[in-house]
């Protein structure tokens, strides 16, 4: 059953992957740079998250406040750092959302401690049969049902909705989207909410899973999320998906298998660095 | 006495480390992020070597030899991929370095090497090693930098394609841009083993590669002077800051934010702005 267990393992991984990934390959899609500071909104998700649900009882209040509150800060995030660099070469608005990030992670450390949250009754505790031999939490299931639900979500919208197509516009390219009367700026606006939410909701999921929220939970996150967008192709939202699935089974297998020799956070860059080695455009070319 | 040569010495060995990332990045244009596992591979081959016996100006060599033999396997590597692309797999090759040290018995796994012997001539003695070493290879990156080298680094750092249209022969000029590069990062190592006297995996991580490309870039890309400046500031600020160690990461990324922000052209951007301005009155 150790096969079947490692696939759940990789999937719910790939689960709360893809939701932090898919902010930040928005984001490099419209802007082409790398939010690293993405990764201060997942931990800020999952704070709002350990503390609602601590003061009112509601887990879903606090995963929706949550999902709020960061996807606001997420904009305000692009009017803050991004903003004013657009001009610049990419390298600027990268080392500043790095700034950022590095002081986020002091700033959770002082407003809420040193040593995290936990939640007081952890809610979706009860375990599910799904086979003989293997249950799971309800926890672990709303990680993959929630990834699943908003992600196609957002690719409804992409495909259905006048502003779904005026978003892939404005990706493939922004002065001819503006020319034709598209508001570049309410695209990138809502790309930061709708990403940013997303990595909130992750973060609660997180907070969930491992019953603790700590200022540093957001790095090792930071940094796969990165190599992920990078191995699905940069700014490639499919190729982002399918790279978060593969590297949630890469580690959970590889964690088992290659444990003795690396580590597990640098089996995942050991697997972008083969796959950019045969493709250096990533998994899926841009498009 | 002793503790101002301490912060001299850590000085002198972030401005070398620093000095060395700027030809990869500052000079041919090539963003590293993992620039700190050269470090690494310095540090513990230098480590490993003093404590067989070996005398410390002996393992310079060895040390430097490995880091720029790892940073032209590195480079062969990176001439594959570009721009963002190259960024991340810099940074997967730092984390590829500390997750494979954690886990070797010979390096000391997680706890690294400790009792790593004093060398010979005292800390007075490391500290004028350690200027010697900045100053040489300062003049090395002064002879690059006037040099035809010099010449074909700029162009591929502003186009790498009409650099080869040019017939410049951009590989070969990316790979020595990393070998001179890794290489000093591997003598930087060196110097910094015997100076804490205790290294691990933890020593050699992003934060301290993001770190060493915060001095290149507050610096001003490809500036010698700007680098050295910056980076004898960023690295003496933790100094400065122990009244307030509590809040220094927070200071530092926002130090971080505001230098991209207001200044980002760095030290060397801001200097000249001020010469210019002078010119005109």
């Amino acid at each position: 059953m150790l096969f079947f267990d490692l696939c759940i393992q990789g999937v719910i991984q790939g689960a709360i992957y893809a939701l932090i990934a898919l902010g930040l390959t928005l984001v490099y899609g419209l802007l082409r740079i790398l939010h690293v500071a993405h990764a201060a909104l997942f931990t800020l998700g999952g704070y709002i998250g350990v503390i609602v649900t601590n003061g009112s009882g509601s887990f879903l209040l606090a995963l929706f406040t949550s999902m709020l509150i960061v996807a606001v800060v997420g904009m305000s995030s692009y009017t803050i750092i991004y903003k004013p660099l657009l001009n610049r070469a990419p390298l600027i608005s990268l080392i500043a959302s790095i700034g950022i990030f590095i002081a986020s992670e002091e700033l959770f450390r002082i407003f809420f401690g040193a040593y995290g949250l936990s939640y007081i009754n952890p809610p979706l505790q009860g375990q599910i049969e799904i086979l003989s031999g293997v249950s799971l939490s309800h926890a672990r299931i709303l990680v993959v049902v929630l990834a699943i639900g908003l992600l196609s979500g957002v690719g409804w919208l992409a495909i259905n909705t006048r502003v779904g197509i005026a978003a892939r516009a404005t990706v493939i390219d922004p002065q001819m989207a503006a020319s034709s009367g598209i508001n570049v700026e309410i695209i990138r606006y809502g790309s930061f909410f709708i990403g940013s939410a997303f990595a909130g909701a992750a973060g609660v999921m997180v907070s969930l899973l491992n019953n603790l929220v700590e200022p540093t939970m957001g790095a090792v996150p930071s940094y796969k999320a990165l190599a992920i967008i990078v191995l699905g192709g940069l700014g490639n939202v499919r190729g982002a998906l399918v790279a978060s699935l593969a590297l949630g089974i890469i580690e959970s297998f590889g964690t088992i298998y290659v444990g003795h020799l690396l580590d597990r956070d640098s089996i995942a860059f050991a697997f972008l660095i083969m796959v950019l080695m045969v493709r250096p455009q990533g998994l899926l070319a841009r498009g | 006495m002793a503790y101002e040569i301490v912060v001299l010495t850590n000085m002198a060995i972030a401005v070398l480390f620093a000095l060395s990332l700027n030809v990869i990045t500052g000079f041919c244009g090539q963003v590293s992020l993992g620039h700190a596992a050269f470090l690494g591979i310095g540090a513990y081959t230098s480590a490993m070597l003093s404590k067989e016996g070996v005398p410390l100006i002996i393992t310079f060599i060895p040390a430097m030899g490995m880091a720029a033999l790892i940073g032209l396997i590195v480079g062969v590597a990176s001439l594959r991929v570009r721009h963002d692309f190259l960024a991340i797999t810099t940074m997967g090759v730092v984390f590829l370095f500390t997750g494979i040290v954690r886990k070797q018995e010979i390096l000391g796994g997680e706890i690294g090497i400790a009792g790593i012997p004093a060398p010979d001539f005292g800390r007075v003695g490391l500290f004028a090693t350690s200027l010697l070493c900045v100053l040489a290879y300062l003049l090395l990156t002064i002879w690059i930098r006037r040099s035809w080298t010099g010449f074909a680094f700029d162009s591929i750092a502003e186009d790498e394609d009409t650099a080869r249209l040019l017939g410049i022969n951009v590989p070969k000029f990316k790979l020595f841009a990393f070998v001179v590069g890794t290489a000093g990062a591997g003598l930087a190592g060196a110097l910094y083993a015997h100076q804490v006297r205790f290294i691990g995996p933890d020593s050699f991580g992003f934060v301290e590669s993001i770190s060493v490309l915060a001095m290149v870039i507050v610096g001003g890309i490809g500036s010698i002077w700007g680098v050295i400046l910056a980076a004898a500031f960023l690295s003496a600020l933790p100094q400065f800051f122990q009244v307030i160690d509590d809040y220094k990461l927070l200071v530092y990324g926002l130090l971080l934010f505001g230098a991209m922000r207001f200044a980002p052209e760095g030290i060397d951007g801001l200097l000249k702005k001020i010469v210019r301005r002078r010119a005109v009155k």
